[in-house]
């Protein structure tokens, strides 16, 4: 138990190296989302080609659970239409809250790792910081 | 030694690790009994009724009021209000006292140290009157140098507000020395007794403070009963903060003339089981005396501090003295976010406060952005500190980083 990570390696990972927690000065969309009651807080940057998200990234600070989620959903997103983003964030969504079948859960890949989260109220805010500020910022747009 | 543990009922049923003392206190059988036969045995509206049951339910009352008058030595027992925690102690006097006695050349001097709590309403204050809000600035480690001092108070200075003891940094702050300067320039005093009064006795005629407020709950008492201390004068010429039934002496259709103290600032049926149990818990703070639980807390402290010290990558915020944490530890583990610092202990059972303390102006002050906070009250145990100071130790492991 001791020597085991808190959290699963693919959480802890995404934490500790991120891959898109860096600075995109050319992000054609900026938004900020805020858990003002345990202060993540991250700035979510898009770079857009019509409909296709062709880049992405994150700055900011917050838990390991709402940094690993945040980074964990660029990876999957990045290359895809606006749409069928905003489509794994609904089954994301619903994973947290417990309701996503099998099926659903195997098409959000990665971000699979997190549904154990559904069983930690206290941290369902972090692990949808992310989700919740691309929908925001994509459903604005469009 | 004795096992104060046994006195709270809630750590015979629960096995917690339990370390936020400083966000509420766990309560004692005597206080949860007091509450419990004030409903059972006397409850009607204070200060309504002729009949023996509210009659007895007002001398409860009032009785809870002279306990609290001791606990603090005040002069008089009208200058005792009941609230319903410090927050709102903090506002009426904002709104009754600083809306009617500042103007906009006035200066207001709030550390940088306050709970929002005692930070917003001067804000506010400020705002509404045009008097000028200035913010008297510690020390990284919390004290408060002269230099600062010197730049914060003027001549202009009419009001300051400042806790007796930091919630994030447990550092007790030189009150004595306040109250000399604010006399100068004619300033009134409004003391933040809330993280202190659980631990340290208070004599607010010593002190010479104008206002002093804290809450029953952090002092082991129930939830839902604060007080406020003001000096007769002033609580005289302020008008009420509230207003309503059983605070005043007569009704017009044109207006009423309001109750004396201090019940013109009660407005409304009261928590007088709430206050029945504050005075309760004051006993049992008397009846075990403050330099028993000091003894303990500073054991319990030193322990804590040596221990978290010594873990690397860890850093305590503050003073890097025991004596000057009032049993108070805030901590950075680098790399780690506080809410991930909170969910590992809380799996070893130790529960504690992650994020920003209702402080943030004085950690964003300090270039920290949340930190995780352990505070000791005397019941807790050496055995409790060192499970602390392990899952501490563990962190970083545990969060995938090398030791």
């Amino acid at each position: 138990m001791e020597s085991r990570s808190f959290y699963n390696e693919i959480l802890t990972e995404h934490n500790i190296h991120p891959e898109f927690k860096h600075d995109l000065p050319d992000a054609d969309l900026v938004l900020e989302g805020v858990n003002p009651n345990c202060g993540d807080d991250i700035f979510l940057k898009l770079k857009l080609d019509g409909d296709e998200i062709v880049d992405g990234a994150f700055v900011g600070d917050g838990c390991a659970i709402s940094q690993a989620s945040a980074d964990i959903m660029l990876g999957m997103i990045v290359g895809k239409k606006k749409e069928e983003a905003l489509h794994l964030g609904e089954l994301f969504l619903k994973m947290i809250k417990g309701e996503a079948s099998d099926e659903e859960i195997d098409e959000l890949e990665e971000a699979s790792a997190l549904k154990d989260i559904s069983h930690m109220p206290a941290r369902v805010k972090c692990a949808v910081l992310g989700w919740h500020t691309l929908e925001e910022m994509l459903n604005d747009e469009v | 030694m004795y096992d104060f543990k046994k006195d709270f009922p809630l750590f015979k049923d629960r096995d917690v690790i339990y370390l936020d003392n400083a966000a509420t206190a766990q309560k004692p059988a005597c206080v949860i009994e007091a509450e419990k036969e004030f409903y059972e045995k006397h409850n009607a509206n204070p200060l309504r009724g002729f009949y023996p049951l509210s009659l007895e339910a007002t001398d409860a009352y009032e009785a809870a009021r002279k306990t609290v008058q001791q606990f603090i030595h005040a002069a008089s027992e009208t200058e005792i209000i009941f609230t319903r925690n410090t927050t709102e102690s903090l506002n009426l006097v904002a709104y009754s006292y600083g809306l009617n006695n500042l103007c906009p050349e006035d200066e207001i001097v709030v550390s940088i140290m306050e709970h929002h709590s005692n930070m917003l309403p001067w804000q506010m204050v400020a705002r509404q009157t045009g008097a000028k809000l200035i913010y008297l600035e510690c020390e990284k480690d919390g004290s408060l140098s002269e230099a600062k001092l010197d730049e914060a108070f003027s001549d202009k200075t009419r009001l300051v507000a400042i806790t007796q003891v930091s919630n994030v940094l447990g550092r007790p702050t030189p009150v004595e020395e306040i109250v000399r300067r604010a006399r100068k320039s004619n300033a009134v005093v409004v003391l933040d007794a809330a993280q202190s009064s659980p631990h340290m006795p208070i004599d607010v005629q010593k002190l010479d403070v104008d206002f002093l407020a804290f809450s029953g709950h952090k002092l082991m008492g129930p939830m839902g009963i604060g007080v406020l201390y003001g000096k007769k004068k002033l609580l005289k010429a302020m008008p009420p903060f509230l207003t309503g039934g059983e605070m005043i002496d007569s009704v017009t259709r044109d207006g009423a003339k309001y109750a004396e103290l201090p019940h013109k600032f009660e407005a409304g049926t009261v928590n007088a089981a709430g206050a029945v149990g504050l005075a309760a818990a004051i006993d049992y703070i008397n009846k075990i005396g403050f330099e028993t639980m000091q003894e303990r807390e500073l054991t319990l402290t030193k322990r804590a501090l040596e221990g978290l010290k010594a873990i690397p990558k860890v850093h305590v915020l503050g003073s890097e003295l025991a004596e000057e944490h009032t049993g108070i530890l805030t901590f950075t583990i680098e790399d780690v976010h506080p809410h991930d610092v909170s969910a590992v202990l809380e799996s070893d059972g130790v529960a504690v406060r992650a994020g920003h303390h209702c402080a943030q102006p004085l950690l964003e002050y300090l270039g920290v952005r949340s930190a995780t906070r352990a505070s000791l009250m005397f019941y807790n145990t050496e055995e409790e500190v060192d499970a602390l100071v392990k899952s501490v130790a563990g962190v970083r492991r545990r969060m995938g980083y090398g030791e």
